[in-house]
């Protein structure tokens, strides 16, 4: 039990898929506008990203590994991910409209999020079982989540500012999530 | 146009016009996590490169028999593959390099840039045109890259391509080589291109959707819903 919480306070802010390994930037640079945009977006990678850590650890050691496929791995995983995407699109838009609605185009976009594919990677890499992966995928989620909802938050509160032209747009964000960087840094010393 | 004009041209466009880092701002994952060093930045961008310009070439090859529907996953999977045989030659013969880019030689197969390029341009255009938009946006990738990781390694552990160069009295800022260093050298880089594009076509009117990087790319509007579908 104390090492699956490990994994997840590990996975969701000491190596924070966004701030420490720089995977999914460009949602992060790009979806952060809004607080509540953001958060469908979490809430979104959050499902995917979990069940995608599932389904990859049962092809992975079910059919690639024994079969000595394994270097297939990259081609099988972002199949996966993306037929992934498109079933819960489909699930979703069927059962609860609201939510596709609210999830609109960051849905699809979920495919090409490389944070999905490098959890995936990165559990077979570090070696998990089934429910480490799970939870793995699950913390790494969570930790995507807080770290876009409060880029957010800050772009929102800055939006008004008065902000020198050259910094305007992506510069802004980028020494923003620098400043969260650091203060993420801090975690480090948990591991 | 003939042909040597469009292999200059493509190539151009992609080291300075459209230069996927500073200006598209695509595949930043790898551009902030492996410029650490000048060994890895480089290598990194090669590697890119090899992948863009066989996948660019081969999409183009088939951009006639692949049905419209099916287009995406049909080059991913194409991508895909090719990002697998990259990363069994760096494990085959560079061993040191792969170990050290670890995860990002997979990742490339949802490398923006890649995707972008073929859907943008090498799905349109004829195969020699795509190879050498590939050559070009592939060299404008690993020159970002080159910038990037040399600033950082220089001033963050004062060497250069493992190489000691900064005089012993140099205190290495170490922040730039860790994690939040990424993000800043990179802010202050867009930003000093900003301001010369600022400067030299001074008033132009930036706004519209001719100028918009696409919806939720930085430097969009926020309040623009796309130009088809807007949300109620």
């Amino acid at each position: 039990m104390n090492s699956l919480i490990m994994i997840i306070v590990s996975a969701a802010f000491i190596n924070n898929v966004i701030l420490s390994q720089f995977l999914g930037i460009c949602s992060f640079l790009g979806v952060s506008n809004k607080i509540k945009t953001s958060a469908s977006l979490g809430g979104a990678v959050i499902f995917v990203m979990t069940i995608a850590s599932a389904v990859a650890y049962i092809l992975y050691t079910f059919i690639l590994a024994p079969l000595g496929l394994d270097y297939l791995q990259t081609i099988v995983f972002i199949l996966v991910i993306a037929a992934l995407v498109q079933i819960v699109e489909m699930f979703l838009k069927k059962t609860s409209p609201a939510l596709y609605t609210a999830l609109g185009i960051y849905l699809p976009l979920i495919t090409t999020n490389c944070a999905v594919l490098g959890v995936a990677l990165n559990n077979v890499t570090d070696g998990y079982d089934f429910i480490e992966s799970v939870v793995s995928g699950f913390g790494t989620a969570v930790g995507y989540t807080i770290a876009i909802v409060l880029l957010a938050g800050i772009r929102e509160q800055i939006a008004d500012n008065d902000i020198p032209e050259p910094v305007k747009g992506a510069p802004l964000v980028l020494f923003c999530a620098t400043l969260m960087g650091m203060a993420f840094f801090g975690f480090s010393s948990l591991g | 146009m003939n042909k040597n004009n469009v292999a200059i041209e493509r190539i151009i466009n992609g080291i300075a016009t459209e230069n996927p880092i500073f200006i598209m701002m695509l595949g930043m994952c790898p551009t902030l996590a492996v410029t650490t060093s000048v060994t890895n930045g480089i290598g990194m961008g090669l590697s890119t490169t090899a992948v863009l310009v066989v996948s660019n070439l081969v999409i183009s090859l088939v951009r006639k028999i692949i049905p419209d529907d099916v287009r995406l996953p049909a080059y991913i999977v194409i991508v895909a593959s090719f990002v697998t045989v990259t990363q069994l030659i760096m494990q085959a013969y560079f061993v040191a390099l792969n170990d050290s880019l670890g995860v990002y030689i997979p990742l490339i197969v949802v490398n923006c840039i890649i995707l972008g390029r073929a859907e943008a341009y090498a799905s349109k255009n004829p195969p020699l045109a795509s190879t050498f938009d590939g050559i070009g946006m592939g060299i404008g990738f690993t020159w970002g890259l080159f910038l990037l990781s040399a600033f950082r390694e220089l001033f963050g552990a004062g060497t250069f391509a493992g190489i000691q160069v900064m005089p012993s009295i140099y205190k290495p800022i170490d922040i730039l080589v860790k994690a939040p260093g990424a993000f800043l050298v990179l802010g202050f880089i867009v930003m000093a291109m900003n301001a010369l594009s600022i400067k030299t076509r001074a008033n132009e009117i930036t706004e519209g959707c001719d100028n918009c990087p696409g919806c939720g790319m930085p430097g969009a509007d926020p309040d623009c819903e796309g130009k088809e579908g807007k949300k109620a």
